[in-house]
């Protein structure tokens, strides 16, 4: 069972990073605009700008 | 530089003029050098006006980048300082074709709504971390940990989950006391008891090294709650948003004139008593007052319903709110602010809602059955207990599992989940429902009320009469009518356009104020206009048209005969809401004769006309003593007391501002199926909310009798508890199945861009 003192923490870890990934996410606004974002990623905004 | 009108299809509008002293609250500071505007750009509604405006500004010297947020309808622009300036964006967003404002996010109270927003998702991501990681510790107890590990796990999810449920819960701790600091209960009291209490237990439970602890329940039911609440929170933000920048945009102004002759643009609240404004025709009316110089027509349809414009001579008193349809006015403001008739209809209407008793919704009905016998249910299971001769601790877990096994998680997430889904459903048929009681009061509408003029019909007359008629004569007429703003001018050429007809040019035009127009072409002499004008007989009889007579030099005078039109589907609209047992009311402020018709062309035996707004209010109010349940659907300024009366409302997004504000439910678009496929919905919403509340319920008598005898684990709580939450969100996706959208209602936004062609080619 001593095994669970590195896999415990490195389960918090890994749930913390997500949970901070996520509330990193929604402070940068990319919650603001869900319909935006759906169509954004079939556009071909390949092309340079003019 | 000066732009001509932009054209958008055929669509002219003048684009946004910034005033100098007040582009400064607008604009931001976006790092050295740069600034930051916003604009509220209600026709990029497309997903392909994202890469058109984005490209269009982005190739402007001085942007540094142009990003478009889709839901909001609005742009993000970053200059450069000096090199660009926020007129030259609106002027090319003009030329892109889109109407554009600058935009304060703070003005129209969105910022509230956006950071309540975030302040739900952070509680909810803190609460399903939590859910997660006590969930897995939980898992590996329930498959046999014993002793010094399980103790371990116990207090590891202690620590995860106390200050998950600090955080998170508050949002339902701080309506709980609220409610209770009220005298009230609501759901909200039993979901605080039962979450509490289970931590604090869990605690007690894992100090004393006990075998069950219920972290796990109580972090899972905040998730499963908060995702009830943020749902619930996300679909009143939405409509909000859509109606606060409607009414932004047409925030309106005056050009005031000052003793020295100079015109200066003022917006519409900073207006004094005394001030003279001009008034193009076209123009608005920003304030009551008299007319000093000037002849013209104005077109009263919003205040009093009437289509016909009237003619106004100097001296003549206006009010806020009317159009200017022939000749440039002068007009001397007597009223601003608080004095005018509109405020006096404001007065009318927050009286009008006081009368009203408040709605209470669906779910804090339960509540009130709800809270009383949980508790009490817990109560007995702990003196049942004793009385069996249990011990203190053994009692005290039993009424506590008893609590916890009862906490209304299903019945939290119950009505927001269908409520929210109904409502995305709308609103992507170009209904906006302001909150969730309006969705809950559209199901129990009896009786609907209906408006005339730009209710049921468009609030714009079309040509009916004579349907034979040479094109030239048409094309003349058009020529003449082409340089007028007046209603039926408009209607004339709109009608000569449909005919696929080029007006005439005609020289000469003058415009007679209460009179018609007058022009030469090819040496005839050309009068539109009244039948007096054009040397006709009057007739007495009345037959609800409006007319123009049209005489080219000698010749018999012709009559143009015009009707407003019925929004399309307004009498399948009427005959569905009948269908499905409603009584439906005409009420209107119009000429009996106009009224009739439209009454007949719809099939609504009952019409009133002539009405008053105060007697319009009257109407409203003697039909809800009577105990009808009136669902009022008007547009007008002197709809908007009626409006609040009604025990629900709706009102197109082509109303009035005041109209707008006062009606629960807003929807977009010309067709009037509107009005039925939101009732229709309605029903569904609240039929289906009831089947989640008998499943949630149901729950509940299954496992209280297993937590009164002792029987529930924090196994069996926690897969109780998520299943009865999974099958009541499911049951609720139902809302979203089948087609309610009726054919030919219309997308949402087609009202604020007609016929739009898609606008790739042109980027």
């Amino acid at each position: 069972m001593n095994v669970l003192i590195y896999l415990i923490p490195i389960a918090l870890f890994m749930g913390g990073v997500g949970l901070a990934a996520f509330i990193w996410s929604l402070k940068s606004g990319q919650y603001d605009d869900l319909e935006g974002a759906a169509w954004r990623i079939l556009q071909d905004d390949d092309q340079p700008k003019p | 530089m000066t732009l001509p009108c932009c054209t958008l299809d055929g669509e002219y509008f003048q684009p946004f003029k910034l005033e100098g002293e007040d582009a400064a609250r607008w604009i931001s500071s976006a790092g050295p050098g740069l600034k930051r505007i916003e604009f509220l750009v209600p026709q990029a509604n497309r997903p392909d006006s994202m890469p058109h405006i984005e490209t269009g500004l982005g190739a402007l010297a001085g942007v540094r980048s142009a990003r478009v947020n889709l839901t909001g309808r609005r742009v993000a622009v970053v200059y450069e300082e000096g090199a660009i300036g926020p007129q030259a964006l609106i002027d090319r967003l003009g030329m892109l074709g889109y109407m554009a404002r600058p935009f304060d996010p703070r003005e129209t109270g969105l910022t509230k709504d956006d950071k309540e927003n975030a302040r739900l998702l952070r509680a909810l991501a803190v609460a399903g971390f939590a859910a997660g990681n006590v969930m897995l510790l939980s898992v590996s107890v329930w498959s046999g940990a014993e002793g010094a590990t399980r103790d371990l796990f116990h207090w590891l999810s202690a620590m995860i989950a106390l200050p998950a449920v600090a955080y998170a819960g508050r949002p339902f701790f701080y309506s709980a006391v609220n409610a209770l600091s009220l005298g009230r209960v609501n759901m909200d009291v039993p979901i605080s008891l039962g979450v509490l209490l289970a931590s604090f237990m869990s605690l007690f439970e894992t100090v004393n090294g006990a075998e069950h602890a219920y972290f796990d329940a109580a972090v899972t039911l905040l998730f499963f709650l908060l995702a009830g609440r943020y749902l619930d929170h996300l679909m009143r933000a939405r409509a909000r948003s859509a109606i606060a920048q409607l009414i932004s945009l047409s925030a309106e102004g005056a050009s005031v004139i000052e003793p020295d002759g100079a015109r200066r643009y003022v917006p519409a609240r900073e207006l004094k008593a005394g001030m003279l404004v001009a008034v193009a025709a076209g123009d608005r009316l920003p304030a009551d007052g008299l007319i000093r110089e000037g002849d013209s027509d104005l077109d009263r349809s919003l205040l009093t319903g009437e289509s016909a414009p009237e003619t106004v001579k100097p001296g003549a008193k206006v009010h806020a709110g009317e159009m200017n349809v022939t000749a440039p006015i002068t007009v001397e403001i007597t009223a601003a602010g608080n004095d005018t008739f509109l405020s006096e209809l404001v007065r009318l209407m927050s009286s009008a809602e006081q009368g009203q008793s408040r709605y209470i919704r669906i779910a804090d009905r339960l509540a009130r059955f709800y809270s009383p016998a949980v508790h009490t249910l817990a109560a007995a299971t702990l003196i049942g207990w004793l009385l069996l001769g249990h011990g203190w601790h053994d009692s005290i877990m039993a009424a506590i599992a008893v609590l916890i096994i009862t906490c209304p998680c299903a019945l939290g997430l119950a009505v927001p989940a269908v409520q929210v889904v109904a409502s995305g459903r709308l609103f992507r048929s170009g209904v906006m429902i302001k909150d969730g009681a309006a969705l809950e009061k559209l199901a129990g509408v009896d009786t609907v009320i209906f408006d005339k003029t730009g209710t049921l019909t468009r609030g714009e007359p079309a040509l009916v009469s004579p349907l034979m008629v040479s094109t030239d004569t048409l094309a003349l007429a058009a020529g003449l009518a082409q340089n007028s703003k007046h209603p039926l001018s408009r209607a004339l050429v709109r009608e000569a356009a449909n005919r696929g007809l080029h007006p005439v040019t005609v020289s000469g035009i003058a415009e007679h104020p209460g009179l018609g127009l007058s022009g030469h072409d090819m040496g005839q002499s050309l009068k539109l206009g009244s039948r007096a004008w054009c040397g006709m007989e009057e007739t007495g009889e009345d037959v609800g048209l409006l007319e123009f007579a049209f005489r080219r030099g000698g010749n018999a005078p012709v009559l143009f005969q015009f009707e407003d039109r019925l929004r399309p589907d307004a009498a399948k609209t009427v005959a569905a809401l009948q269908d499905m047992g409603l009584a439906v009311h005409l009420l209107s402020g119009d000429r009996e004769a106009a009224v009739r018709r439209v009454a007949e062309a719809v099939g609504i035996a009952t019409a009133v006309s002539r009405a008053s707004p105060q007697a319009k209010l009257a109407y409203v109010d003697a039909l809800g003593k009577a105990g009808k349940k009136v669902l009022m659907v008007g547009d007008g300024i002197n709809d908007a007391p009626a409006l609040a009366a009604g025990y629900t409302s709706m009102a197109p997004s082509t109303a009035s501002d005041i109209g707008r504000t006062a009606a629960e439910t807003v929807w977009m678009g010309e067709s009037a199926a509107a009005v039925a496929n939101a009732v229709k919905v309605g029903r569904r919403t609240q039929r289906i909310a009831k089947e989640n509340f008998i499943l949630a319920v149901g729950y509940n008598v299954l496992a209280v009798p297993l937590a009164m005898a002792g029987l529930v684990s924090p196994l069996v709580a926690a897969v109780a508890m998520s299943t009865s939450s999974i099958i009541v969100i499911a049951n609720a996706l139902r809302v979203g199945l089948g087609r309610t959208a009726e054919p030919g209602s219309t997308r949402p936004g087609a009202d604020t861009a007609p016929g739009r062609k898609p606008l790739r080619d042109a980027a």
